[in-house]
């Protein structure tokens, strides 16, 4: 079956013009007639709860922290394109585009990507009218700086906290509509699974994280809102909940999955310190700006860098790639730093970390220009690993980071499923097989506050909803089968905890479908993770009871799924035979060792069908078709 | 540098809200000083898990001191003995061999214990739903560069902004008081052109909340300012006093 992505016919520029005049619309005393669920609270979801709510929806907020203001988004550092073209660079609504298309290694969707660049600057003026503390200039204007992929400054920042002065933004608007009696607002649940009568996403069943109760909630449309899936391999730069479930269950339900191989492996965070890590932390790759990547030319060599003198350094990204040299973009970093550690150059102790240097650029602007510059990066890898960057080079080590790959969306942002609308990084949408810095923050806001307030609108109008309630048999069968599968994760009562399968898990996904793939490692990937699925279901230790705060059950339910969407991965790893973006087969290479794609085979989203339990999901795809731009091979010699 | 260290833990296990509570003793062994005290948790919890016990719970997300998760009191300290640093940012290196730890939820009146480290810190939504927000509607906004701001005031306004919520300020105060949480939001807002038309309403409206939800008086104590892991000036405090009394004074918001 090809998919029908319902893209707007007409010129690039005026598709969504055209598509807003054309939705149907909900009238204003109508709206309070509609209640709407809305998972998760990050800037998708936060956005669009409050644009909602603003609207006159009655609108249900879910979110698995104990407040609203907690979701992941808070964590990102960097900032927010928009195509203001403030710094007179010639920046424009078309650059943003093409630069975001072209990141992505072209395997994304024209239209959509359009849409976001014509959204971003809405997006800075609502943000600074709710009074997020944007960086200025002295003359009291918005200050700009450079990110990668881009040759002009269009990223607006607020010092290293971006993500969490927009997400407090988001939230306190939110607030303010349940100050209006708009939104209702539910932390500590955890989505367990969706409901569909006649077809359509009618509500959620969800756990009460504090009782245990499962509860359920109906609504006339569904909004996932859930984020990324790269915990599947265990250590990541994403918060600890980050999960897969609520997607996940969706599938379940029928939603196609797209594109879930895409991943983002980002290369400058501090490496692995030893087996009891939980979490990695990313440091902005605005250090590459200054610093100098290099390994020792020998390997094996275990001298202190201070003892390695300049002969017997091999600074392997200015040799290959003399162009760009530090600042290759993210994919070709993170394939790079690998390759030195496989060939047994990697420094520290576990021998997986790089060096990057700052000698030269402090000898070169003097300590207090990289200070100024990067202090706040410096001070926190010294609260980390007790090294002091200034006087011996920082190691870092590529970390898993970010999922291109999501749900499928049409143009109005709804999954296969009718009245499931996905939004944020939970979609596939925007990003092809790379996304750009400083784009995530861009495409999550304009989702929630400037694409779902018109597209459900037109789904509303145009759709018979009858009353349902939550004495309806499909909500009492999914919580009987909600019930039934923490009942059989309480009941194994076996010998491995849940973090050690999913420690297992995770390495799998890192040593064979992790920066660099190939067809026999991915086979590989696929048994191990049936054998270790399979193993998990006799072997498995959670304990305490369900109807009390049990955090080993909550990570249970999430490692399971992940068991199962780790070979949904895989399986799309395989069916890609091509490299493009993050994801790099080394059968499909350039002789530079760059991604080289196929075009004519795989310029399409690849979105999977559940076929039931321990069955091949069934493959569909949407075809790619680019009429603005040219496809062409990245090069960064 | 020794790189392992072992230690001794009482910790406070509380079932639920109505349990009395009691603290327990662990030890924990052979504990790498590059982990971080959380990490150092999830060793203790896979050994307890192990031998058939219940773990201990405690909140916890991004683990990169921004979320404002988590957090717990370390021999009477909110988020232990560092400076500027989440429970989470706090490496093992800062702890000796042979050293004992307790290791206490928050304790205020306004965040009930719901299992041994966690607590419901609600009411804080609760001061924002009070008036912490720019009442602007989505798509109504002005273009974003036709208010300037000056440098000063965004710098400072974003000083007060970088709280996480986590509620250290709280515990950390002998009275109980919100008010460097709700001075923050207070001062980030008062601060900015866009956030004046509604400074007085915002100022009594929240520090009324406050009250009301059981959260004590500020005596400028100033244990709040030591222990907050962001580093938030009390001056902020100052500035909300003036901002509640103007209001208090002359609006017409009574």
């Amino acid at each position: 079956m090809e998919l029908d992505a319902k893209i707007p016919s007409g010129p690039l520029p005026e598709k969504w013009d055209r598509h807003r005049f054309e939705l149907k619309l909900v009238n204003p005393i109508n709206k309070r007639k509609f209640d709407i669920i809305v998972v998760g609270t990050g800037l998708a979801g936060g956005s669009a709860s409050a644009t909602l709510a603003e609207l006159g929806y009655n609108v249900k907020s879910f979110c698995i922290q104990d407040s609203p203001r907690r979701a992941h988004s808070i964590a990102a550092q960097g900032g927010i394109n928009a195509a203001k073209n403030y710094t007179n660079e010639g920046d424009s609504i078309r650059r943003l585009f093409y630069d975001t298309v072209k990141g992505g290694d072209f395997r994304s969707r024209e239209a959509n990507v359009y849409r976001l660049a014509q959204i971003s600057n809405a997006i800075i003026d609502q943000c600074v009218a709710q009074g997020v503390p944007f960086a200025r200039e002295y003359g009291g204007l918005l200050a700009n700086r450079s990110f990668g992929g881009a040759q002009v400054s269009r990223t607006f920042y607020a010092r290293g906290q971006t993500g969490q002065q927009l997400l407090l933004g988001a939230y306190s608007a939110m607030m303010r509509q349940v100050a209006a009696g708009r939104v209702a607002i539910f932390p500590r649940r955890d989505m367990l699974d969706l409901v569909l009568i006649n077809g359509r996403a009618r509500g959620i069943v969800v756990r009460n994280l504090i009782t245990g109760e499962i509860e359920t909630h109906s609504a006339h449309a569904v909004v996932l809102a859930t984020g990324g899936y790269t915990n599947v391999y265990f250590l990541s730069t994403n918060a600890m909940s980050s999960n897969v479930t609520a997607a996940f269950r969706c599938y379940k339900r029928g939603a196609f999955f797209a594109n879930p191989c895409f991943t983002q492996i980002h290369p400058t965070c501090i490496p692995v310190h030893g087996t009891h890590q939980s979490k990695l932390t990313l440091m902005s790759e605005s250090l590459r700006n200054d610093g100098r990547v290099w390994v020792p030319v020998k390997a094996g060599d275990k001298r202190r860098p201070e003892e390695i003198p300049e002969t017997e350094r091999d600074y392997y990204l200015e040799r290959r790639y003399p162009t760009f040299g530090n600042l290759v973009p993210r994919d070709v970093a993170s394939r790079a730093a690998k390759a030195q550690c496989d060939a047994g150059k990697g420094v520290g102790d576990t021998g997986l970390a790089v060096f990057l240097d700052f000698k030269d650029a402090i000898r070169r602007d003097g300590r207090a220009a990289i200070e100024k510059k990067y202090g706040n990066l410096f001070q926190m890898y010294e609260k980390i690993t007790g090294e002091d960057p200034y006087q011996t080079p920082m190691m870092i080590y590529p970390a898993a980071h970010y999922a291109m790959g999501g749900l499928w969306v049409d143009y109005n942002l709804m999954s296969t499923v009718e009245g499931l609308f996905v939004l944020g990084e939970a979609n596939f949408s925007d990003h092809g097989a790379n996304r750009l810095g400083a784009s995530a923050l861009m495409q999550g806001l304009a989702d929630g506050y400037f694409v779902i307030p018109y597209t459900i609108g037109g789904y509303l109008a145009s759709t018979p909803l009858e009353a349902v309630s939550e004495t309806h048999p499909a909500f009492q069968d999914a919580v009987r089968s909600s019930q039934k599968r923490i009942d059989t994760l309480l009941s194994v009562n076996g010998r491995r905890t849940v973090d050690d399968f999913h420690r297992e898990l995770g390495r799998i996904m890192w040593d064979h479908c992790g920066m660099s793939r190939n067809n026999k490692g991915l086979e590989k990937a696929r048994e191990l993770i049936r054998a270790l699925r399979s193993e998990f279901w006799k072997n498995v230790k959670v304990p305490g009871q369900n109807e009390t705060f049990n955090q080993s059950l909550e990570r249970a339910g999430r490692v399971a799924d992940f068991m199962e969407f780790a070979e949904l991965i895989v399986l799309d790893a395989l069916a890609r035979q091509e490299s493009c973006g993050a994801h790099f087969n080394e059968a499909y290479q350039t002789p530079d060792n760059e991604a080289l794609r196929d075009d004519k085979n795989f310029c399409h989203v690849a979105a999977w069908e559940y076929s039931g339990q321990d069955r091949e999901p069934a493959f569909h795809k949407e075809l790619l078709v680019f009429e603005n731009v040219a496809l062409a091979q990245r090069s960064y010699k | 540098m020794k790189k392992n260290i072992n230690l001794t833990l009482k910790v406070w296990r509380q079932a639920g809200n109505r349990d009395k509570g009691r603290l327990e003793i662990y030890s924990v062994k052979n504990i790498s000083t590059d982990m971080s005290f959380l990490e150092m948790l999830d060793v203790l919890n896979e050994e307890l898990t192990q031998a058939g016990k219940e773990p201990i719970a405690f909140d916890h997300d991004c683990r990169e001191g921004i979320c404002g998760m988590c957090g717990a009191v370390v021999n009477g300290r909110p988020h232990g003995p560092e400076r500027g640093t989440t429970l989470c940012q706090l490496h093992m290196r800062h702890f000796s061999d042979g050293d004992e730890l307790v290791i206490e939820p928050w304790r205020s009146r306004a965040f009930p214990v719901i299992k041994d480290l966690v607590v419901d810190r609600g009411s804080l939504d609760q001061i924002i739903i009070a008036g912490g927000y720019i009442s602007v509607n989505t798509g109504s906004a002005p273009e974003a560069n036709s208010v300037p701001v000056p440098q000063d005031a965004a710098d400072r306004a974003m000083d007060a902004a970088a709280c996480i919520g986590c509620g250290a300020c709280v515990a950390a105060c002998p009275n109980g008081s919100a008010m460097l949480f709700t001075a923050a939001k207070v001062s980030h807002l008062a601060l900015l052109p866009q956030g004046k038309p509604e400074a007085a309403r915002r100022a009594m409206r929240m520090v009324e909340k406050m009250d009301q939800l059981g959260f004590g008086n500020c005596s400028n104590i100033t244990e709040c300012q030591i222990e907050c892991p962001k580093e938030i000036s009390i001056s902020n405090i100052g500035r909300l006093n003036r901002e509640f009394f103007k209001a208090y004074l002359v609006s017409e918001e009574q």
